[in-house]
């Protein structure tokens, strides 16, 4: 158990590390922020304006599916970092160091939770401008929120791992962009799942992302049909779904990244 | 008195490539070796799988009497790597570079500043110290880095080409650090390309070419290893090269090398002073005008080149790095 401090407590002066970064080179996060603001004015004005959903505005629709997009993007970014790391030379000094193995990847991934936190509330901010509400009580956004970050939190650990596999950063931001896009566009982010054909509508309804948009939805109070959804079990219970999802993505992710993280080092 | 570093017989291979083929190294406490070798004869990988960054196919290493790969954890708390990279953050000051390290040591906030603080001021970097280390230059990165291996006094320090890419002066000047900091009986490994740095900073050195030890001993016996002496005649401009060459040649034990630009002629010879009266005697018989005559031990490159059949490394360009201070 104090191992698991230890590590944290390293973890965390990595961390105010990276914030620093951001700090001083802030143009990550600026990017971070802005890919979600070019999404919504791509699909909130040019786009959906062919789109016709009854009961709800499009934009208020979108904008739940837009601040997934986002943290997907975002975690891209967690890749390439950590990439970076690798390379230039700064992880051989603390990989001979007597500090936690895990220390640099519990580090990059708690300051992304600070990365992630801001663009999500800068996201919520413009959403505010262009028709998103929240219609629900205090604690059921809160709950949205949490799950939103929590989903992040997962990704950044997969995203680390891709990172970690990949032979020099720049190939990090290609695949990442590669697994975020069709992964953002085949669920309901965008459009309702009843209005994709039948096998991409299968796929939609069982891919996380559409979960977690859905839990975002259902805690902001969406109304109308637009809160309508198929009868699967992950649509019905998105909250449940999205969380076993973090689970399932950490479980499998965090080991991998650690055991990565060693190879990448003696390479 | 025990060895403060063993290997014995160490091996790595990356895929196709063998990096170390055998390895045998032993460093006694106290004392500083340097790992002199070209590129890729796996200098870098010895020091790898000695800081734990590796771990080795074959062959087995201890650090401090402690097995690096079996107690591996116990090992990091004795050593320190100042690798070939500079490893310094370049979005951090200096200050704020060695405060991180120092609390990731468990140093405690304060005490990581107090350090951090010591550390700049010992290694001449407390007007940069609240600067962003990307605006350092080579030589300033490459001390910060050396201040960053001993935030915690190592007992074994470990420094992987210390001094590749800087100009001659910052070289220099980071040999007199390293020099102090050795005169503190801090027990170090160093690897190098470069001779002089080996000669200048070694007790021992051990050479290393395809993976293997090719050659050890201090820098004297090493020296003694090429055989005999060598006769340097610089002769008056306008002197026959020619005539000057077939007299040394009478004299030397080997063939004579003209370097016709310079009107040097350098021969191997056998007893040094005598030779050295009686080709001066000769030259001048034969008119040949002489403006110096001097007999020389032959330098480790000359050991590298008898070890190798290669010539030395050259020293990599210094064009790149711009000199102390002017940034």
């Amino acid at each position: 158990m104090s191992s698991v401090v230890t590590a944290f407590g390293e973890g965390v002066v990595i961390a105010r590390r990276n914030l620093r970064m951001i700090m001083r080179v802030p143009d990550l996060l600026v990017n971070s922020a802005v890919a979600p603001a070019m999404m919504t004015l791509l699909f909130g004005f040019v786009i959906g304006g062919a789109i016709d959903l009854p009961g709800v505005s499009y934009r208020e629709f979108l904008l739940n599916g837009i601040f997934v997009q986002a943290v997907l993007f975002g975690a891209v970014n967690t890749g390439t970092a950590i990439a970076s790391d690798v390379r230039n030379g700064i992880v051989d000094r603390l990989m001979s160091m007597p500090i936690s193995r895990s220390a640099v990847l519990v580090g990059r991934t708690t300051s992304d939770v600070v990365n992630n936190a801001v663009v999500i509330s800068v996201t919520a901010l413009l959403g505010l401008v262009v028709g998103w509400r929240v219609r629900s009580s205090f604690l059921d956004a809160l709950v949205g929120f949490a799950v939103l970050l929590a989903f992040a939190y997962a990704l950044s650990w997969l995203m680390a791992l891709v990172g970690l596999a990949a032979p020099v950063p720049e190939v990090v931001s290609s695949t990442g962009f590669t697994v975020a896009i069709p992964l953002g566009f085949l669920s309901n982010a965008y459009v309702p799942i009843d209005s994709m054909p039948t096998v991409l509508g299968a796929v939609a309804q069982w891919n996380p992302v559409s979960a977690v948009v859905q839990a975002l939805r259902d805690q902001f109070g969406i109304v109308g049909p637009a809160a309508a959804r198929p009868d699967v079990w992950p649509m019905q219970h998105p909250v449940a779904a999205s969380l076993l999802w973090v689970g399932l993505i950490l479980v499998i992710a965090v080991p991998l990244a650690i055991r990565q993280y060693r190879r990448a080092v003696g390479r | 008195m025990a060895d403060a570093i063993v290997a014995e017989g160490l091996c790595k291979k990356f895929g196709a490539v063998t990096a170390l083929d055998g390895l045998d190294l032993r460093v006694p406490r106290g004392t500083v070796t340097g790992l002199l070798g070209p590129n890729g004869a796996g200098k870098s990988t010895a020091v790898r799988l000695l800081t734990t960054l590796l771990t080795p196919d074959g062959g087995r290493a201890e650090v401090d009497g402690l097995d690096v790969v079996t107690r591996a954890a116990e090992v990091r708390r004795r050593i320190s790597l100042a690798g070939q990279h500079a490893a310094v953050d370049e979005n951090l000051t200096g200050f704020e570079n060695l405060e991180m390290l120092g609390q990731l040591l468990h140093l405690g906030r304060r005490r990581s500043r107090e350090r951090a603080d010591e550390l700049l001021h010992d290694f001449d970097l407390v007007e940069a110290g609240r600067r962003r280390t990307k605006d350092y230059s080579g030589g300033m990165r490459r001390r910060l880095d050396l201040a960053a291996s001993l935030i915690v006094a190592p007992s074994v320090l470990f420094l992987d080409e210390p001094t590749t890419g800087l100009d001659t002066r910052s070289r220099a000047a980071l040999w007199d650090t390293i020099g102090d900091l050795v005169s503190g009986g801090t027990t170090l490994l160093l690897t190098t390309q470069y001779l002089e740095e080996a000669d200048r900073l070694a007790h021992q050195i051990v050479v290393v070419d395809h993976g293997r030890v090719i050659a050890r001993g201090t820098p004297n016996e090493l020296k003694g290893q090429v055989s005999g002496e060598r006769l340097e005649v610089t002769v008056d401009p306008a002197a026959d090269l020619e005539t000057a060459r077939t007299v040394l040649a009478t004299v030397g034990t080997g063939p004579v090398v003209v370097n016709d630009a310079a009107g040097v002629l350098g021969v191997p010879v056998d007893d040094g002073v005598e030779t050295l009266l009686a080709s001066t005697r000769r030259l001048r018989e034969a008119g040949v005008g002489v403006l110096d005559v001097a007999l020389r031990r032959p330098t480790l490159d000359d050991v590298f080149l008898a070890l190798t059949d290669r010539p030395a490394p050259a020293p990599a360009p210094e064009a790149a790095q711009s000199p102390e201070g002017v940034r």
